[in-house]
């Protein structure tokens, strides 16, 4: 099968690879990547833990080809630290709640927040819950995450009117 | 007491971070930066992929396999089916029942998606393929996935290789399609009980199959190095010695030529028990082909294929006296265990601990029958995040209670308080053989009662139950009661062995000279964070920083002989060797100490983190000081070094417990079934990280809820799935998990050393029965007694409208 010429920046790094058209963006990332935070756990887009951030958007990306993502711009859990190294705040507070426990749904559940705090920055508890839905756990019961979820919401926000 | 340095106890005490304390977990640094190591990130040189060819039928003759256009395919290594694995006699393997299950389909196949061929190749696209260009030529055989037709007279023989076979491993074989008959307890007494009975309820209570679902599927990868003949297989094993030693006996490759590794897991909750066909090929394939090979399960493959939970049809009899005492209990099951039996018990107990049928009450007569059958579904029949079959037992007791509550119109609470087994009562032995270690049943109930205002609730309920009948709310409010006796940590040798092994199980520890220490376990965790809470007990046992001791599990090479983490069997059994292990250190320690201080070891007491001279507190020996010495400085006589190990053979199994009440508002015109409140109380003994046992709670809880509401595999009558992903297994999401009010009593297992009986289980027991009270509570003023789960949407609606409920 003819290889596609694929470009597009991981995590704030230029990547080039030669894969299959049919290639799926989870598979591209694991295995050409090795970039293994994103699981598959479902096949069919329901559970999320194959979640990264394409373009500044959720994707599942199971359910994505790597053809379709040429170009463009990749985020997935290995990226979400600060640039400094130090943790991501929902990494932190993820531990600090209690919001995990095998931690295979974790890599899409913290990428997931991670879009969604950008979208809705101070969200309700139903909004926190609405917007993790397409992210299965089977461990927690959901409610540490959200709590993890909401504390992070405080700290980012509190950050930033500590900077304005 | 102030130590030397002037710390007081309380300081160094919070410094170990031990028992009760909500430690953080050391595990999810890794996790949260997406560096955990699954099955599926594994990666070696020369690595190839197997992916099965699954029979589309459920019952069907294999007439012809054609595998050549497959082989043709580039890329593909190697395609193997029954015939390629008889001559290593490996077309069958031993199941932990006592039964044989095929690897690969032999001459028929028994249930849909069961493995027929296993094809190798360079990639998983390329094995995918391949896959789809084996032709396999069927002849449809007529299938039943009935179970209570398994065992009618012209029901399809569906095992030939046993046709002829009367004995089975737990007795006698009276149809084609029966497995065994277990029988405990006393038949006269509870018929007896039954016929002089004032009042006798009768129900039949079906529990669906359904399946543990882990959000990580079954895999492995499997190394054969041919030089030094040697076998790694790395995967998802909830119990990496005992499939060391079943691949030993079936391979015939020496035990210690084998080596079983299982990197962190994806969850397990019983999925991941068992010996699957994926491992078995995968061993062969790269014996053959001298590369490693990888087996991931797909979810289709998952749900289908490996390791259903329940599928029990139990008919209760209940008896009582007219003011609300049980007088005796009768139970039949039939059980599904699908076209091989691979349930997963320990080798005497066929249906589990379903013995544990009496509940939390003194029933002073019981007898129950269990009939296990084949059917052309799925092998499996493991537990589903409990105990074995403990879930269905409490399931069939906790509905039965609130059956004969109707029928004596009295309160469900009141009928369980008035009949619980009473504090007094402990050690108590029930009437189908269990002896319970220790309990407070009364006032966990009470305290939860009292929690909801539950009198409150019932007015609630009278008022719109009343609203209801006047038009002015098409809304119906159910209370769920339930009350749950666990029986874990599996289990005393004397009565507990898989294939023979005993289960026990085990804790390795070492001393470093700086003072920092391993231990090594023979569990494993798979999301319940043992490298936090072993290290917990430890610190309390030897005073050491929990921070400072490492925690080492799944690693057959150099962890202790353990028979693995499933029925909550890891606090209440490796928990305890931990603990066992952690005080021969300290019996050491001390003599050390002693030899260092010039004073007798009867001089010294044990103070947090050291030994020091009584009434001289100035004079102590600290476990790091201690720690040093063993390796400089030992009595003369002694062997130098700081390690011990403990084989923990329990004397007792420990029966956590608790109560939970749910409410519920049901929609009649659609169904939909809101849950407005969920209160748990656990009693799990000694509680050793709070934050960890409120997390398994809620999520035990919500597998619950699952199950109750919406979970079922479901065949057709040809033997298809008829739901075999996530659009039809129901896992709930964040918006249907309610909210869960967790609370907690404190009754520690007298024979357990540090009082410990485990809790990762409980919430799936009781909550399944909380969740199913409350949607036939909504109902029972109609006239309603039990109604089947799962409680979905369309069956509440279905129910409500046989009630006429609906417009």
């Amino acid at each position: 099968m003819a290889k596609l010429h694929v470009t597009m920046t991981v995590n704030g790094a230029e990547v080039e690879a030669l894969a299959e058209p049919r290639t799926l963006l989870i598979h591209f990332l694991r295995e050409n990547l090795a970039l293994t935070g994103p699981h598959v756990g479902c096949d069919t887009s329901h559970c999320g833990a194959c979640t990264v951030d394409l373009n500044g958007k959720s994707v599942k990306s199971c359910t994505v080809f790597v053809a379709q993502a040429i170009g463009g711009t990749v985020k997935t859990i290995e990226g979400i630290a600060n640039a400094d190294g130090s943790l991501h705040v929902l990494q932190e507070m993820f531990r600090e709640h209690h919001g995990l426990q095998c931690g295979f749904c974790t890599p899409g559940m913290i990428t997931r927040a991670y879009r969604l705090l950008q979208e809705t920055p101070n969200p309700t508890e139903a909004e926190i819950r609405a917007g993790i839905a397409g992210n299965l756990c089977r461990c927690t019961g959901y409610q540490n995450i959200v709590k993890a979820i909401r504390a992070a919401a405080d700290q980012l926000s509190s950050k930033k009117e500590a900077a304005e | 007491m102030s130590a030397a340095d002037g710390t007081s106890a309380q300081e160094r005490k919070d410094k170990l971070e031990g028992l009760g304390c909500k430690r953080k977990r050391v595990e999810d640094a890794r996790f949260t930066q997406g560096k955990g190591h699954y099955i599926d990130d594994m990666k070696l040189p020369g690595m190839v992929f197997g992916d099965f060819v699954r029979s589309p039928y459920g019952h069907a003759r294999i007439k012809k396999i054609d595998k050549s256009t497959a082989l043709a395919l580039p890329g593909v290594k190697a395609v193997l089916t029954a015939d390629d694995l008889k001559p290593l006699n490996l077309h069958y393997m031993p199941t932990l029942a006592g039964d044989v299950q095929a690897v690969l389909a032999v001459d028929k196949v028994l249930f849909q998606n069961q493995e027929v061929a296993f094809v190798v190749a360079t990639d998983r696209y390329v094995a995918a393929d391949a896959v789809e260009l084996i032709e396999v030529e069927y002849e449809e055989l007529p299938a039943n996935t009935d179970p209570l037709k398994a065992m009618a007279p012209d029901a399809p023989l569906l095992r030939e290789d046993l046709k002829d076979k009367k004995e089975g491993a737990h007795g006698a074989r009276r149809h084609h399609n029966h497995i065994f008959t277990w029988e405990v307890g006393d038949r006269a007494a509870a018929d007896r009980a039954l016929g002089g009975a004032e009042v006798v309820a009768k129900e039949f209570i079906s529990y669906q199959r359904v399946h543990p679902c882990p959000l990580e599927t079954c895999g492995c990868v499997a190394s054969m190095d041919k030089i030094n003949t040697h076998l790694t297989v790395w995967g998802t094993f909830q119990a990496p010695h005992a499939v060391r030693t079943v691949a030993s006996l079936i391979s015939g490759i020496p035990e210690h030529k084998i080596r079983i590794i299982s990197p962190d897991i994806g969850g397990g909750f019983g999925n991941k028990v068992g010996v699957y066909p994926g491992y078995i090929c995968s061993i062969v394939a790269s014996i053959v082909l001298g590369v490693p090979v990888k087996w991931i399960e797909d979810r289709i493959e998952n749900l289908t294929a490996t390791a259903f939970a329940r599928d029990y049809h139990m008919t209760g009899e209940i008896a009582a006296t007219k003011d609300g005492r049980i007088t005796g209990l009768k139970c039949h099951v039939i059980a599904d265990h699908g076209a091989f039996d691979a349930c997963a018990d320990p080798t005497k107990f066929p249906a589990g601990f379903f013995n544990i049928c009496t509940g939390s009450y003194d029933i002073p007569a019981a007898h129950l029958t269990v009939d296990g059958v084949y059917t052309n579904k799925a092998p499996g029949g493991v537990a589903y995040r409990c105990s074995f079959r403990v879930t269905e037992a409490s399931y069939f007791i906790e509905r039965m209670m609130d059956v004969l509550a109707r029928k004596l119109n009295m309160d469900p609470a009141e009928v369980r308080r008035k009949n619980f087994i009473k504090k007094e009562q402990f050690p108590y032995k029930s009437a189908l053989g269990w002896e319970y270690d220790s309990g407070d049943y009364l006032t966990a109930m009470d305290k939860a009662l009292a929690a909801v205002n539950y009198k409150a609730l019932r007015e609630e309920q009278k008022a719109n139950r009343e609203a209801f009948k006047r038009g002015e709310t098409r809304s119906l409010m159910g209370v769920g009661v339930a009350f749950f006796t666990e029986i874990v940590g599996a289990g005393p040798i004397k009565n507990c062995d898989i294939l023979g092994l005993g289960m026990f199980d085990s804790c390795e520890i070492r001393i470093h000279p700086t003072g920092s220490a391993i231990a090594r376990l023979g569990t494993i965790s798979q999301g319940q964070g043992h490298a936090t809470t072993f290290a917990q007990i430890l610190a309390s046992e030897i005073g050491i920083p929990a921070s400072e001791i490492t925690v080492e599990e799944g690693d057959t090479d150099t962890a202790p002989y353990g028979l693995g983490t499933y029925g909550s069997r890891s606090t209440p059994v490796a928990g305890a060797a931990t603990a066992m292990a952690g005080r021969k250190i300290r019996a050491k320690a001390q003599m050390i100490a002693a030899y260092l201080l010039e004073v007798h070891e009867s001089d010294l007491e044990w103070d947090v983190d050291r030994f020091v001279v009584k009434g001289a507190p100035e004079r102590a020996k600290t476990m790091k000081e201690i720690a040093f010495a063993a390796y400089n400085k030992v009595p003369p006589g002694m062997e130098p070094g700081l390690e011990a190990v403990s084989y923990y053979d329990p004397p007792n199994m420990t029966y956590p417990f608790g109560a939970y009440i749910c409410v519920v508002d049901i929609d009649v015109d659609t169904g939909v079934t809101s849950i407005r409140r969920f209160y748990a109380l656990d009693d799990c003994g000694t509680r050793i990280n709070p934050m960890i046992i409120e997390g398994q709670v809620h999520g035990g809880l919500t597998e619950a809820l699952a199950i109750a509401m919406g979970q079922e595999i479901a065949y057709d009558e040809l033997g298809n799935v008829t739901g075999s992903s996530f659009l039809d297994y129901f896992l709930p999401t964040a918006v249907e998990t309610p909210v869960w009010e967790t609370d907690y009593t404190v009754t520690p297992s007298p024979h357990h050393p540090i009082g410990a009986k485990g809790v990762g289980e409980s919430p799936n027991v009781g909550g399944v029965s909380a969740f199913s009270n409350a949607v036939n509570d909504a109902f029972a003023h109609l006239g309603l007694t039990h109604t089947q789960m799962p409680h979905d949407h369309w069956r509440v609606w279905k129910t409500a409208e046989k009630l006429g409920l609906v417009k």
